[in-house]
């Protein structure tokens, strides 16, 4: 079962957000996490980077596959996880708290609304099984 | 293809019950991984440990007075210089000199080998050499990959393991020799060959005997991941052969691809008389190879994947075969094939990964090479 905190938001690509003022703070989920398995690079944007909403910001690779990561939200990239690349198994074994990525300043911070809620996700995972 | 229609080994319960993550390989429903991930699969194998299921693979018997002239007809290595109880590496060749598949003969008796061959390509194998056999060949072919499971313990505790469950002295086995004995009482082909870089055994017994030998390898291995064994899905079966440089067919090798540019002139014997595909290749041989199979391991940060494109300056040249990070090596590395003119080591080149031309210098191979 996955580990799905309520107090943030959900994306269909199964990113996580947390708003906080005019700042979203970007990540991969539990379920995502462990469909790609042992993570080992996580190619990450350069801060002032613009980005629309669903644009791929970055990849995350895992040994056997990698996947793009996009953006739930737009913004600006403000700040970027650089210490996950030390120890990138962080987005296996905690990927909502040391395992975070980036975080944008919300062109419109209301935008997050429109994303799924933690209930919702998890109805989600559970019809994509 | 839906899962009710993928062929199951004797193990499949066993896998699910570890918490086997299953995948379709080839037609197949089998673990890619289990719960210790791989790189901790992988790691267990390196340093202590790994149990694998092969029972997928195929396994072709040839008896009779002409068996050895026969497979010497259709593979590449030297039949005739095998003895019993010895196994060779070799590849069966068609009309062009590629590669229908690589394979272990093994030769029990001068009437009596075992053809051993990729769990994807047994059906193409087994048509492939039944349309080059008559009755004049003097010897008769079975398909019996049915009749086997197949299980692999490698890594520096195998030998220890497997000894403790089979009177046969493990030690007087050398590297690529197997024995006909008993493991934990069942009637077993134990052989010392594996395809991961670590010494070990491949153990084949009738497949009502899989799960009994598979869960008395983990308890006599001391299952978990402090220094015991670990069972190990296909994710960390190909990294451990990545860094041995371990051919995989589809990848380094195929119908279009040469033992020769594989890199396996060593078991291409075009001294010992025809075979199918030595006049093509004594002929590649002669001009000189135009592409050759080489390892490269990234110089900045990135992981080249199988099928990147490989650039020399501005000219795409070649592609990647294999491409993975390398769980005990700690690089990003890979296997491809360039211009036989840019195949030195040292070389670098630039690999087109989704867009981006990485960094990578082509090095020596095998990448890992355990310390004997």
């Amino acid at each position: 079962m996955s580990n799905i905190p309520e107090n943030l938001r959900y994306s269909k690509d199964h990113e996580w957000v947390l708003v906080d003022g005019d700042t979203a703070t970007i990540g991969i989920t539990d379920y995502a996490q462990h469909s790609l398995g042992d993570v080992v690079y996580i190619d990450m944007p350069r801060v002032g980077d613009k980005f629309g909403t669903h644009e791929a910001f970055g990849s995350v690779e895992s040994v056997k596959a990698v996947s793009e990561i996009f953006t739930p939200v737009a913004g600006e990239v403000i700040e970027v996880n650089d210490s996950v690349n030390d120890t990138p198994e962080d987005v296996n074994n905690d990927p909502y708290e040391a395992g975070w990525m980036v975080k944008l300043k919300l062109d419109n911070p209301g935008e997050a609304d429109a994303l799924m809620s933690s209930v919702e996700y998890e109805e989600y995972l559970a019809a994509s099984e | 293809m839906s899962e009710e229609n993928l062929k199951k080994t004797p193990l499949n319960e066993a896998h699910r019950a570890l918490g086997g993550r299953m995948v379709d390989f080839g037609g197949w429903d089998m673990p890619v991984q289990y719960t210790a991930g791989v790189i901790g699969e992988h790691m267990a194998t390196r340093t202590a440990a790994g149990l694998f299921d092969v029972s997928h693979m195929g396994e072709i018997w040839v008896d009779g007075p002409g068996a050895i002239a026969f497979v010497n007809r259709l593979t590449t290595n030297d039949v005739r210089a095998l003895i019993d109880g010895q196994a060779h590496y070799s590849a069966l060749t068609n009309e062009t000199g590629g590669v229908v598949d690589d394979l272990l003969v093994y030769r029990f008796a001068e009437e009596k080998l075992l053809l051993v061959v990729n769990a994807a390509t047994t059906e193409k194998d087994w048509a492939w050499i039944t349309s080059h056999h008559t009755d004049e060949d003097g010897c008769e072919l079975t398909n019996a990959s049915g009749d086997f499971c197949q299980i692999a313990v490698q890594g520096p505790k195998a030998t220890a393991i497997v000894q403790k469950l089979t009177e046969t002295d493990l030690s007087a086995i050398k590297y690529y020799h197997f024995t006909e004995g008993w493991v934990d009482g069942v009637e077993s082909i134990i052989s010392r060959t594996g395809y991961t870089g670590e010494d070990g055994f491949e153990v084949y017994a009738a497949p009502e005997y899989a799960e009994r030998l598979w869960n008395k390898f983990l308890s006599t291995g001391g299952f978990g991941l402090d220094g015991g064994i670990l069972p190990c899905g296909l994710a960390a079966r190909n990294t451990l052969r990545l860094e041995s440089a371990m051919s995989l067919y589809g990848h380094e090798l195929g119908d279009d691809i040469t033992p020769l540019e594989a890199g396996l002139g060593w078991i291409t014997k075009l001294q010992k008389g025809d075979f199918t595909g030595s006049d093509a290749l004594k002929r590649q041989k002669e001009a000189g190879l135009k592409r050759k199979l080489v390892g490269f391991e990234m110089t900045e940060p990135g992981i080249a994947r199988d099928g990147c494109d490989v650039y020399v300056g501005d000219a795409k040249l070649g592609n990647v075969t294999s491409g993975s990070p390398a769980p005990f090596l700690k690089k990003n590395i890979g296997l491809a094939f360039l211009p036989a003119e840019f195949a030195n080591i040292g070389q670098e080149i630039k690999i087109d990964v989704r867009g981006k031309h990485l960094s990578a210098s082509v090095v020596p191979t095998p990448f890992y090479k355990r310390q004997k």
